[in-house]
C-alpha cells in the first residue's frame, strides 16, 4: 500500500480581483514506503502546492488525501481534527529552502523544539537531541546559534529537527536550492543515507534535475498544475514522453541540436540511427566493435554521453549504422541481448515512426 | 560647590527632596506611573499586537470578527489625544480606583493611552518573523501555544525590546501630562512649580532629570536588544 495517496487534488488560488487560478488541477499521486520521489518542473508549476498538502500546510480545494493510512481530507473537507493533525504532522519531517530555522535559539534547542512533546524528560530529551545532531554531523555544533553556521550546516540542523520525532516521510521543499554545489552534494547524501538506512520515504521538490538524478528512485515532472510524466527514474529519463520532460533530462535535447548540426540529410536504404541507452555496468564488451565482428555492420558514432542515475552510470550512445536490412535486423537483436535499450531515430534526432 | 549651585539655582533647593512638591516625590510618581502604566499597558498591548497577528487574514487561527474588533478598537484609542482621554475617561478612573485625582488614578489613563501605540508596535515586530518560520513549526506539530511563546515572541524578542524601549520613552512623555490631573511627577513640578511661578531653574532642572530618565532607558533597551539578537539582519 502506499504511504501517501493524494487522489484528484485541485487546489485554487482566489486572486484579488476574483479570478480563480487552479494551482494544483486534479492531480493523482500515490508514493510508495521507502521511495526517493522527485518531484521536478518550473518555479510555478504548483509541485510546491501539491507536496504540501501532503502535511496539510496548505489545504486543498477538492479531493482526497490519506497518508500512513490515516485519512486526512476526503471530498476536499478535512476529518482529521487539529490536535489529531499535529501528531500526524510529527510523522511528516520537513525541509525548506531558507532551512526556517529558529535564530533566537541554539542549534541544540531547535531540535529539542520538534520533541517539546515527547514524553522524554529533559535529560533524555538533550541525549536525543544529540544523537540526532550526531547523525547529521554537527555534534560539536550544538551550542552555536544558526546565524553562526554556513548553509549547508544551517540545512542540516533543519533535517535533524525534521527527523526528531522518527518520522516515516520527509519532505524536502528546495532544500538544496539555496546552496553551493558542495553542500547541495551533501545533503542529497544525506537524504540518501537516511532513505537507506531508516527507510525513510523522501519527497524531494526541487527545479534542478541534477538532484533528481543523483538520488531519486521515481519521478514526476510538473507544469501548469498537472503531473505531465512520472515513472521510474531511469525511465521517465531514457524514454521523456513529454516536451518539457525532454527539457528537463537534457539527453534527447541535446541529442536533437546534435544530429541537427551534423546535418545528416535523407537517410539511404542501408541506413539507420538509433540511440543506444544502456548501464556501463551491464554492458562489459565493446559494442561498437562486438558489431563489426560478429554481424559485420559499420556503426559509426554521432554523439555519446555518460551520466550517473541514481549512482548506476548510464551511457548513451547515438549510432549511424551502415548494412542491409537483414544486417541492421541483427545487429539489432545482438544488441537487445546485451541489455541495451535501442530507440530508432530519424536523421532529425526525433522517434522514427 | 553647594552654596554656589544654591545660589544659581535657588527655587530648585527651596522645593526640597521630601515633601508634596519635593524632588524625590516627583521623581518616585514619575517612576511610579511609568513602571505600573508600562506593565499594565504592557501586557495588554502583547495581548492585542498578538490576536492581531494570530487572526490576521493568512494568520494561524484567521478570524474576521476578531481581527476587526480588535484592529478598530486600537484604532480608535490611538485617535484620541492623550489630554483628552484623561478627561473623557474620568468616570471610568473614578469607577476603578475611586478617585480621578493623583497618581494611582492616572494609571488608568496612561494604560488606556499606551497599549494602541504599544499594540501597533508588538504586531509589526511581531510580522517581523518570517513565515517560514511559522510553517516549519506547524509542520513539526507545534501547537498555538508553542507557535506564540516558542516562535512568534521568541524570534522577536530583540525587536520587542526595541519597541518597548520606543514605548516607556513615550510613557514618560505621557506621565507629564498626566500631571495635568494633579497625578505629580517632574511633569507637574516643570509646570506648577517651575512655569508657573516664573521659576525657570525648577523647569530646567526638572527637564534635565527627564531627559536623563529617557537616556537610561534608551541605553539599557539597546543594550538587551543588542545582546538578544541573533538574526541574520
Amino acid at each position: 500500500m502506499s504511504i501517501i495517496e493524494l487522489n484528484h487534488i485541485d487546489v485554487d488560488f482566489t486572486q484579488k480581483k476574483g479570478e480563480t487560478v487552479k494551482a494544483v488541477d486534479d492531480v493523482t499521486l500515490h508514493i510508495d514506503k521507502g521511495e526517493i520521489y522527485g518531484m521536478v518542473g518550473f518555479s510555478g508549476a504548483g509541485k510546491s502546492t501539491l507536496v504540501r498538502t501532503i502535511n496539510l500546510l496548505q489545504k486543498p480545494t477538492s479531493g482526497d488525501i490519506t497518508v500512513n493510512g490515516v485519512e486526512f481530507v476526503k471530498n476536499g473537507k478535512q476529518v482529521i481534527s487539529s490536535k489529531k493533525l499535529q501528531l500526524e504532522r510529527r510523522k511528516i519531517g520537513m525541509i525548506f529552502q531558507h532551512f526556517n530555522l529558529l535564530n533566537e535559539t541554539t542549534v541544540l534547542e531547535n531540535v529539542a523544539f520538534a520533541l517539546k512533546h515527547s514524553d522524554l524528560n529533559d535529560e533524555q530529551l538533550e541525549k536525543r537531541a544529540l544523537e540526532l545532531l550526531e547523525l547529521v554531523d554537527l555534534k560539536d555544533k550544538a551550542n552555536f546559534y544558526p546565524v553562526e553556521l554556513s548553509g549547508g550546516q544551517q540545512q542540516r540542523v533543519a533535517i535533524a529537527r525534521a527527523l526528531a520525532n522518527e518520522p516515516d516521510i520527509l519532505i524536502s521543499d528546495e532544500a538544496t536550492s539555496a546552496l553551493d554545489p558542495q553542500n547541495t552534494n551533501q545533503i542529497l547524501e544525506l537524504l540518501k543515507k537516511l532513505n537507506k538506512q531508516l527507510g525513510l520515504t523522501v519527497i524531494l521538490i526541487t527545479h534542478e534535475m541534477e538532484a533528481v538524478k543523483k538520488i531519486a528512485t521515481k519521478v514526476a515532472v510538473m507544469e501548469n498544475g498537472h503531473i505531465i510524466e512520472n515513472g521510474n527514474l531511469k525511465q521517465v529519463f531514457l524514454h521523456p514522453k513529454q516536451e518539457l520532460t525532454k527539457r528537463f533530462v537534457g539527453g534527447s535535447l541535446e541529442t536533437i541540436s546534435t544530429l541537427d548540426s551534423l546535418n545528416l540529410g535523407k537517410l539511404g536504404e542501408d541506413q539507420a540511427v538509433y540511440q543506444l541507452v544502456y548501464s556501463i555496468a551491464n554492458v562489459t564488451k565493446s559494442i561498437i566493435i562486438e558489431l563489426y565482428r560478429k554481424i559485420g555492420v559499420e556503426v559509426s558514432m554521432l554523439y555519446g554521453n555518460v551520466e550517473l542515475l541514481n549512482e548506476e552510470a548510464i551511457g548513451t550512445l547515438v549510432v549511424l549504422v551502415n548494412g542491409d536490412p537483414d544486417k541492421q535486423k541483427q545487429a539489432c537483436d545482438f544488441l537487445q541481448k546485451q541489455n541495451v535499450a535501442l530507440t530508432k531515430l530519424d536523421e532529425k534526432g526525433n522517434l522514427y515512426d | 560647590m553647594i552654596n554656589w549651585l544654591e545660589k544659581l539655582l535657588p527655587n530648585v533647593f527651596q522645593l526640597g527632596w521630601t515633601g508634596d512638591a519635593g524632588w524625590g516625590t516627583s521623581i518616585f510618581q514619575t517612576l511610579f506611573m511609568t513602571f505600573w502604566s508600562a506593565i499594565f499597558g504592557g501586557v495588554l498591548g502583547i495581548i492585542f499586537g498578538i490576536i492581531l497577528v494570530l487572526t490576521k487574514e493568512g494568520g494561524i487561527k484567521q478570524n474576521k470578527f476578531w481581527f476587526n474588533f480588535c484592529d478598530k478598537l486600537v484604532s480608535i484609542f490611538r485617535a484620541i489625544p492623550f489630554v483628552i482621554l484623561l478627561a473623557f475617561i474620568a468616570p471610568v478612573t473614578q469607577k476603578i480606583v475611586g478617585t480621578q485625582i493623583g497618581m494611582k488614578a492616572a494609571l488608568v489613563p496612561l494604560t488606556l493611552g499606551v497599549f494602541p501605540f504599544y499594540a501597533r508596535q508588538v504586531q509589526v515586530a511581531l510580522e517581523s518573523v518570517e513565515a517560514g518560520k511559522i510553517e516549519a513549526a506547524q509542520s513539526l506539530g507545534a501547537t498555538t501555544q508553542d507557535i506564540i511563546f516558542d516562535v512568534y515572541l521568541r524570534e522577536s524578542r530583540s525587536e520587542l525590546i526595541r519597541v518597548s524601549t520606543v514605548t516607556i520613552i513615550s510613557l514618560i512623555g505621557l506621565t507629564a501630562m498626566a500631571g495635568a490631573v494633579g497625578a505629580g511627577g517632574l511633569g507637574n513640578t516643570a509646570i506648577s512649580y517651575g512655569y508657573n511661578r516664573f521659576n525657570n531653574d525648577v523647569t530646567w532642572v526638572a527637564t534635565l532629570l527627564v531627559v536623563i530618565l529617557i537616556f537610561i532607558v534608551q541605553v539599557v533597551g539597546d543594550t538587551f536588544a543588542k545582546k538578544l539578537n541573533h538574526q541574520n539582519r
